[in-house]
């Protein structure tokens, strides 16, 4: 792939300046147009690429040089730290309601991102955390939509709330929690149909669901091989919906996931967990710093720049 | 079903908000093609070329660069005559890609097109990993009125295939379509699961015209190129179907594709219905590229 070389360019860029002390705009410039490359090659968004850049910038010049370090690796440094950074310095947690109060959990996102999927994964995460998980079948757009939900519930050990496709979600849902509330569930997990951010009347039904269901965690499932329109689509899920965390799913792919960055960027939400492939033991924690040496694609340097 | 708007206002705005041919004018197309998912290096090369070609032509006015600019993009894209053929033959058609990308869709789309022009569609289930997948194809198989086979979980997708082929022979179907599972292509034993279908279609259906389309997302960004040139390895591929066009994306990897591989998009997919789906055409791919009213 193009980008493995990155690591190479930089060397080169820096292959005549051995010497310490400061870096010089010029220096940051150099290396930072080679980062800003890899950057959009990871499919991290123009835009925030761009005010990324900057701030770099600015932080970066007339910083010093650490001892063992070449002006390109100290750049790589800044550029690292200032990711981490932004990428939310710790893993974070589903937030859940203690003991028997029921937690209301609203997957949502673009079509095919993996919300069915995940909702089976996290169920088995939380089942394992000793909670009581019921899956509520909510999208009845989808050929089979239910079916696969059943089957990935049954798969778990996890009971399934359907209604069949003839009732509305919102009604599927609040009904959802009502059998949880009488049959001592604590989490309910609401599976719901892909949709567009620029479909009005969807979005619609999952801001209804919001307004009649005590909904208190509503994750956003993205595709981590998702190009530059992350953004729109992130930040409208955010604007209209209101968005607590990020699932990024297909990581066991070799996407460089350039879309974390973006999606970070702008809404601020958390990302929770990375799905790391289609068996429902493949969800992982997720580490910012992992994220950020993968995006960057310089694993080899950055190790150096961590011994130095 | 909703179909992408083309808002001609904003498509002009871009060459007509500037006066000159300089380098912001350059950068802002730079902007417009990378954030249309391009990529860095398609985009380089497309740039290079007009910078060319407005030297050559002493071009002064952004407006006439244009032309220009479409017209080479239009140009790559262009399908080609025989791009349909399969269509009008007796004919397999092996659909593959990434987990969700819209497969199983296209699949129910391409039936219910195929069905409408009286031809006899066979659908073979051969995704039988994913949960409820072959129930999935089994609705589409309703609703576009067509044979289906297969669909049993766990069975061994190659053998799905096999059967499916005899019954295309026995009920002399004019087109077999085959749905597979969903499977990136880093996955060595999936994609050597692909071979082995290949082979089949190959040794017990030769006298078919072979059609292999790998469906992408418009939405994916650089990794469609890596997905494309690793599919292409494992099958022949002969075209793409870009789906979720009605969404924001613009698909422009598939400009990226066309140029390092040489692999056409032959369909697009607009919507969640069985007429969602298109033929591409390009002017109206490449309109849409530089349509940027919804970035805002
Ligand atoms: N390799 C891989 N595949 C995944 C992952 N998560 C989900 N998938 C696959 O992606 C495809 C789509 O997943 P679904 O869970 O059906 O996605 P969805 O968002 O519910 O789709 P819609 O309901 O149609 O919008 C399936 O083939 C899943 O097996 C992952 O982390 N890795
Ligand atoms: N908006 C929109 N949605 C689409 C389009 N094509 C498919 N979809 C949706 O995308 C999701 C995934 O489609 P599938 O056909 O199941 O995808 P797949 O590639 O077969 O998925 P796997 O078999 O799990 O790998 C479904 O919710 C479809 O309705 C399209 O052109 N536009
Ligand atoms: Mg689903
Ligand atoms: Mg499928």
């Amino acid at each position: 792939m193009a980008f493995d070389s990155l690591s190479e360019k930089l060397q080169n860029v820096f292959k005549n300046l051995r010497r310490k002390g400061r870096l010089t705009e010029e220096d940051v410039k150099a290396a930072l147009k080679e980062v800003k490359l890899a950057l959009l090659e990871a499919d991290v968004n123009f835009k925030v690429v761009k005010n990324f850049v900057k701030s770099v910038q600015e932080r970066a010049v007339g910083s010093d040089v650490m001892n063992g370090l070449n002006p390109g690796q100290m750049v790589i440094k800044i550029v690292n730290e200032e990711m981490v950074k932004l990428m939310g310095s710790e893993t974070t947690e589903i937030a859940l309601k203690p003991g028997i109060a029921i937690t209301v959990i609203m997957m949502a996102g673009l079509q095919g991102a993996g919300k069915t999927t995940t909702t089976a994964k996290i169920a088995g995460k939380l089942k394992q955390k000793g909670k009581k998980p019921l899956l509520a079948a909510c999208d009845v757009y989808r050929p089979a939509a239910i079916a696969q939900l059943q089957t990935n519930g049954e798969k778990q050990g996890v009971e399934v709330f359907s209604m069949g496709d003839s009732h509305k979600p919102v009604n599927i849902a609040k009904a959802a929690v009502e059998h949880a509330s009488k049959n001592g569930f604590n989490v309910v997990i609401l599976d719901t149909a892909g949709r567009l951010h620029i479909d009005e009347e969807m979005m619609d039904e999952l801001i209804e669901i919001k307004e009649q269901v005590d909904v208190s965690q509503t994750i956003l499932v993205v595709d981590s091989m998702t190009g530059q329109d992350a953004v729109n689509v992130a930040s409208t899920f955010e604007e209209k919906i209101g968005i607590d965390g990020v699932v990024l799913t297909k990581l066991d792919g070799d996407t460089r996931g350039g879309a974390a960055l973006s999606i970070r960027a702008v809404t601020g939400k958390p990302i929770l967990y990375i799905g790391m492939g289609e068996k429902l033991s493949d969800l992982e924690q997720f580490y910012p710093d992992r994220m950020a040496s993968r995006i960057l694609g310089m694993g080899d340097v950055l190790t150096l720049i961590e011994k130095a | 079903a909703k179909t992408r708007k083309n808002i001609v206002s904003g498509f002009e705005s871009v060459f007509s908000g500037f006066s000159r041919i300089d380098d912001d004018f350059y950068e802002e197309l730079e902007e417009i093609l990378i954030m249309g998912d391009i990529g860095v290096r398609a985009t380089e090369e497309i740039l290079d070329s007009l910078k060319e070609k407005v030297k050559e032509n002493k071009i002064k006015d952004p407006a006439d660069c244009k032309e220009l600019l479409i017209d080479s993009i239009k140009e790559q894209m262009n399908v080609g005559d025989t791009a349909y053929r399969f269509e009008d033959e007796k004919s397999v058609v092996l659909i593959i890609g990434v987990n969700g990308v819209g497969k199983t869709t296209t699949v129910g789309k391409l039936a219910g097109k195929l069905k409408s022009q009286n031809k006899k569609v066979i659908m073979a289930a051969a995704d039988t990993f994913r949960a409820a997948a072959g129930e999935q194809l089994h609705e589409w198989a309703n609703r576009a009125g067509v044979d289906i086979v297969g669909g049993q979980d766990g069975a061994d997708p190659a053998a799905v295939v096999f059967d499916a082929v005899q019954a295309a022979k026995a009920r002399k179907a004019d087109v077999l379509l085959c749905d597979t599972a969903g499977r990136l292509h880093n996955k060595k034993n999936l994609m050597e699961e692909l071979k082995k279908i290949n082979r089949i279609l190959e040794k017990e259906y030769p006298e078919a015209y072979r059609e292999t389309l790998v469906v992408l997302d418009a939405t994916t960004g650089q990794n469609a190129l890596v997905q494309a040139k690793q599919f292409s390895e494992a099958a022949e591929i002969t075209g793409i179907v870009l789906t979720k066009m009605d969404g924001t994306a613009k698909g422009g990897i598939a400009v990226a594709i066309h140029s390092e591989l040489g692999i056409p998009v032959k369909y697009i997919g607009v919507g969640e219905t069985i007429d969602d789906l298109q033929k591409f055409d390009a002017d109206q791919f490449v309109d849409a590229l530089f349509d940027t009213q919804t970035e805002e």
